[in-house]
C-alpha cells in the first residue's frame, strides 16, 4: 500500500487564492473522491498533482518520498497518470495503436504488428477488459474511448491515477461499465483520485470523499458512514442566502412562450412562458439538456417539434439570423470559440450583432460604430486601453462583457445567457448580475443557465429544474435552500 | 492620452511591403534600361490587369475563409462563350455583330454567377471545402470551354470590342488598367465601408461566432464565391477583347498568380485577416518584379523561381509582422 500526501499546498492566481494550505492524503487500493463546486479549487489541485501547475507553497510526497515536477511530462515519468474529460486519443489509429503509441514492438526498422497487438491484448487481459483492438478509435463510443484512455494510462504502471470527471459525457449504462472497471483497478496498487461534481456517484464508486470549498479542504468522509446532508454541508457551509434587489418587478405581459419543444435525445416536451422583465433560471446538472435547449430556442441547432411564440409571432423553425431580428439574444457557453471573433478588434466584436444599426443603408457609419462600442465599454465597465485592440487582449470577465455588450447593442427583448459567469472572477460575476438586473428594470427578460446553483438563487425571479431533458419542477429562490435545489437537480431524495 | 509620436520601427513594420516595393522600384529606375518610361510603367499595369481584377475578388473570398481555384478556367470559359455566342447570333442573322457581343458578354457574366452560386451552394449545404469543390470545377469548366470552342480559337468579334482589352484612354492610358482601378475602388469600398464587408471579416474570422451573432453566414459565403466568379468572367471578357478571340487555353495557371498577389498583400489563408489595399500592393509587386526581370533579359524559368521565392518571403514577413504587432498590442494592455 502507498499513500500520496499533499502537504500545505498553496496556489495563488492574480486576484484569488485558488488553494490555501491544503493538506490531504490519498491511499492506494481505494477510490478517493474529490468533490466541490466550480471554483472550489479541485481542478487546481489536480493540476498541481499532475505537474501542470507549480504550487506556490507546500509539498507532495508518495510514502515520504518527495515529488516535485517541472512540467506534466515530468509527472508522467514519475508515475502520475491523468484521464481528462476531453479525448486525447488519435481518431484514425486503432485501439491497440493508441494504447501503445510510441511504444510499438520493432523488428529492425519495421513495426512488428503481431507482437504489438499481442502486447496490447495482454494489457486488456490483465484488466479483464474486452475491446476490439483492431478497430479505429473513431468508430468507438465515448465510454469505450474512456476505457482505452484508462488502459493506456495503466500500461505505464502509474502510482497515481487521476480521473477528472470521467462520467460527464456518458450515459447511465455506460457509467456502470466504467465503474466496474474502476472497481477492478482498486485491486492494483494504485492511488485512484476521482474528481466529480455528481454527488450521487460518490456512494456508488468512492470509498472516501474529500470536499474542497473556496480553496480549503473542508473535510473528508468515509462513504459507508456518510449522508448526502453531510457532504452538502461541507460543500456549501453556512452560505448567506443572497437574493436579487427588491425593486425588480415582472410585468404581466408574456414575451416568450415555448411549447412542446423537442429535440431528441436532448430534451422533450419543454413548455414554459417568460414575462417581460422576468429573470428565469434553468437549473440542471451537466448533461441535463439545458445548453441544447437554449441553443435550439435561439435556432443555433434544429429542433424537431414544438413552437416558439416570441412577442406575439409564432416561429416554428428558428434560425439565429431570424431570431436576432425578432429580438432574441444568445450568449453561448463557450465564449472563446462561439461568442467572439478573437482576431478582430473589441469594437468590431461589439458591433457584430447590430451591423444593421451601424450601417443603416448598407454603408457603415464609422462614427456610429464607435458610438455603439463606446456605449457598452462605458456602461458595462469593460477594462481596455482601446477599442481597436484585439479581443485576445482582454481578460475572461471582460470578454464575457463584450459578448453581452454585443447583444445589448442589438436591443433585444429577451437575452439567453448560457453559463455567463464561467471562468470569471468574483467581481466580474457581480457586475454581470448587475447587468442582468439592469436589463430587467428596463423591461428586458433573461433566461440564465448556470452550473452554480447559488448564482441562480441570487439572480433569478423563478427557477425551472431540468433533469434528463425534462422540466421536473419550478421553484422560487425565496422558498428554497441551496441544498434543496441541489438535490432536486440531481434527483436525490 | 499622450499625443501619438511618429514611431519609425512601428511604421516600417506596418508598411514593410510598401517600403520594399518602393525600394525595388527605385533600384530598377536606376539600373534597368527603359524601366522608368511612361510606356513601360503603363505596360506593367496592363500586364497585371487580367489577374489583378480577379485578385480583388479573391481577397474577399480568402478573407471570408474560402478560396476559388477555378478562376483560371473561368477566364477561358468566359472568353469562349463571348466569342462563340457573338458568332452564333450574328451568323444566324438574329442581330448584328455589334449588339450580339453585348448579349454574349451578359451571358458570360451570368454563367460566371451561376458557377459561383453552385460553388457556394455546395459549400454551405454540404460543408465540402471550397478548395476541393473548385478544384473539381476547374476541370469541369476547362472541359466545357474546350467542348464549346471545339478545341479551336473562336474569332468572330467586332472591332470596337478590341477597345475593352487593348484600347487606350486619352491615347496613353491602357483600358485594362482602368478596369483594374475601378474594381479596386469597388472592392475597397465594399470591404471597408459596407455592412457586407464587416460580415465577411466576421465570417472569415470565426464562422460559428458570426452565425451565433445573427449574421447570415451562408449568404455571405455564397456571395463571395459569386463575386470572385463574376470578376473571373469579366477578366475573360477583357482577355478575349485583347486578342480578339476566345480559346479554351486561356487563363491556364492564372489562379496561382491571383492567389499569389493576395498572399503577398498580407491576406491570411486562415480567413478574417487581410486588406484590399494590400492586394493592390501584391499585384503591383508581381508586375514590377516580372517587368524588371524581363528588362534584364531573365529567362522564364528563372522568373518562376524568383516568383516562388517572393511568395515565401512575403508570407514569412507577414507572419513575423503579425506576431510582433500582436505582442506589442497585448503588451500595451498589461
Amino acid at each position: 500500500m502507498s499513500v500520496l500526501n499533499v502537504r500545505n499546498i498553496t496556489k495563488v492566481f492574480p486576484g484569488t487564492r485558488a488553494l490555501d494550505g491544503v493538506s490531504l492524503s490519498f491511499e492506494s487500493g481505494k477510490v478517493n473522491a474529490l468533490i466541490g463546486k466550480n471554483g472550489s479549487g479541485k481542478s487546481t489541485l489536480v493540476k498541481i498533482i499532475n505537474g501542470a501547475y507549480m504550487p506556490d507553497g507546500g509539498t507532495l510526497d508518495i510514502d515520504g518520498v518527495p515529488m516535485a515536477f517541472e512540467n506534466p511530462s515530468d509527472a508522467i515519468a514519475q508515475g502520475i497518470a491523468t484521464i481528462y474529460q476531453e479525448m486525447s486519443l488519435i481518431p484514425g489509429l486503432t485501439v491497440a495503436e493508441n494504447i501503445l503509441i510510441g511504444r510499438y514492438e520493432y523488428r529492425g526498422f519495421l513495426v512488428d504488428w503481431k507482437r504489438t497487438y499481442a502486447k496490447a491484448q495482454a494489457l486488456l487481459d490483465e484488466m479483464g477488459i474486452d475491446l476490439p483492438l483492431r478497430e479505429p478509435v473513431v468508430n468507438l463510443s465515448v465510454w469505450q474511448c474512456q476505457v482505452v484512455e484508462i488502459v493506456k494510462a495503466m500500461s505505464f504502471r502509474p502510482k497515481v491515477l487521476l480521473l477528472d470527471e470521467p462520467t460527464s459525457a456518458l450515459a447511465r449504462h455506460e457509467i456502470e461499465i466504467l465503474f466496474k472497471l474502476i472497481r477492478e483497478l482498486k485491486k492494483k496498487d494504485v492511488i485512484i483520485i476521482y474528481i466529480t461534481h455528481r454527488l450521487h456517484e460518490l456512494w456508488e464508486i468512492a470509498d472516501t470523499s474529500t470536499v474542497l470549498r473556496d480553496g480549503v479542504a473542508t473535510g473528508s468522509v468515509v462513504m459507508s458512514k456518510a449522508q448526502p446532508k453531510d457532504i452538502l454541508n461541507l460543500m456549501f457551509g453556512d452560505v448567506q442566502a443572497r437574493l436579487r434587489p427588491a425593486d425588480l418587478s415582472i410585468s404581466d405581459e408574456t414575451v416568450l412562450e415555448v411549447s412542446e419543444f423537442t429535440r431528441e435525445p436532448w430534451f422533450h416536451d419543454i413548455s414554459f412562458t417568460l414575462k417581460k422583465g422576468e429573470i428565469l433560471g434553468i437549473a440542471g446538472m451537466l448533461g441535463s439538456g439545458r445548453t441544447e435547449l437554449l441553443r435550439a430556442i435561439f435556432g443555433a441547432d434544429q429542433s424537431e417539434s414544438g413552437s416558439i411564440l416570441l412577442d406575439g409571432a409564432r416561429i416554428s423553425h428558428p434560425s439565429p439570423w431570424d431570431m436576432r431580428r425578432r429580438g432574441l439574444a444568445f450568449t453561448p457557453e463557450d465564449r472563446k470559440s462561439q461568442g467572439l471573433v478573437q482576431i478582430l478588434s473589441i469594437k468590431d466584436n461589439l458591433c457584430h450583432a447590430c451591423l444593421d444599426k451601424v450601417s443603416p443603408k448598407g454603408f457603415v457609419d464609422r462614427k456610429l460604430e464607435i458610438q455603439y462600442a463606446a456605449k457598452q465599454i462605458a456602461s458595462l465597465q469593460i477594462k481596455t486601453s482601446g477599442m481597436d485592440l484585439p479581443m485576445t487582449s482582454l481578460s475572461g470577465g471582460n470578454q464575457q462583457k463584450v459578448v453581452i455588450g454585443k447583444w445589448l447593442n442589438a436591443e433585444p427583448k429577451v437575452i439567453i445567457l448560457d453559463e455567463p459567469t464561467r471562468g470569471i472572477d468574483v467581481n466580474a460575476k457581480q457586475q454581470i448580475f448587475q447587468i442582468i438586473w439592469d436589463q430587467s428594470r428596463r423591461g428586458i427578460s433573461s433566461i440564465v443557465v448556470s452550473s452554480e446553483l447559488e448564482e441562480l438563487l441570487e439572480v433569478c425571479h423563478r427557477i425551472l429544474i431540468m433533469r434528463l431533458g425534462c422540466f421536473i419542477g419550478e421553484v422560487r429562490p425565496e422558498n428554497v435552500t441551496i441544498e434543496q435545489l441541489y438535490s432536486l437537480c440531481m434527483g436525490g431524495e | 492620452m499622450v499625443r501619438k509620436q511618429f514611431d519609425l520601427s512601428r511604421f516600417s513594420k506596418k508598411y514593410m511591403m510598401e517600403l520594399i516595393l518602393v525600394f525595388i522600384t527605385l533600384v530598377l529606375i536606376f539600373t534597368a534600361p527603359g524601366f522608368f518610361t511612361l510606356n513601360n510603367i503603363l505596360n506593367i499595369f496592363r500586364n497585371v490587369a487580367l489577374a489583378g481584377v480577379i485578385s480583388f475578388g479573391m481577397t474577399m473570398t480568402i478573407i471570408g475563409g474560402e478560396i476559388d481555384l477555378s478562376v483560371g478556367s473561368s477566364i477561358a470559359l468566359s472568353a469562349v462563350l463571348t466569342a462563340t455566342i457573338t458568332g452564333a447570333l450574328s451568323k444566324a442573322g438574329i442581330m448584328p455583330m455589334e449588339s450580339a457581343v453585348l448579349v454574349a458578354m451578359v451571358c458570360a457574366l451570368v454563367i460566371g454567377i451561376c458557377i459561383g452560386l453552385v460553388n457556394g451552394f455546395i459549400r454551405t449545404r454540404y460543408g465540402i471545402p471550397t478548395f476541393i469543390i473548385t478544384l473539381a470545377m476547374l476541370n469541369v469548366i476547362y472541359g466545357s470551354a474546350a467542348l464549346i470552342s471545339k478545341g479551336f480559337p473562336v474569332t468572330t468579334l467586332p472591332d470596337w470590342y478590341n477597345w475593352i482589352g487593348a484600347g487606350q484612354l486619352f491615347g496613353v492610358f491602357p483600358v485594362p488598367a482602368l478596369w483594374l482601378l475601378i474594381v479596386f475602388a469597388i472592392t475597397y469600398v465594399i470591404m471597408n465601408l459596407t455592412r457586407f464587408g464587416r460580415e465577411v471579416y466576421a465570417v472569415g474570422g470565426n464562422p460559428e461566432a458570426a452565425r451565433l451573432s445573427g449574421i447570415h453566414v451562408s449568404f455571405v459565403k455564397i456571395t463571395i464565391m459569386v463575386v470572385v466568379q463574376i470578376l473571373a468572367a469579366f477578366s475573360g471578357i477583357i482577355l478575349s477583347a485583347q486578342v480578339m478571340s476566345g480559346s479554351s487555353t486561356f487563363g491556364r495557371g492564372y489562379e496561382m498568380d491571383v492567389i499569389s498577389a493576395v498572399i503577398i498583400g498580407g491576406t491570411s489563408l486562415n480567413g478574417g485577416i487581410g486588406k484590399v489595399w494590400g492586394t493592390m500592393i501584391g499585384i503591383i509587386f508581381l508586375g514590377v518584379i516580372n517587368n524588371g526581370m524581363t528588362l534584364f533579359g531573365v529567362g522564364d524559368f528563372q522568373k518562376y523561381i524568383a516568383r516562388g521565392l517572393l511568395i515565401l518571403f512575403a508570407v514569412l514577413l507577414n507572419t513575423i509582422q503579425l506576431q510582433s504587432l500582436h505582442q506589442a498590442k497585448v503588451a500595451k494592455c498589461d
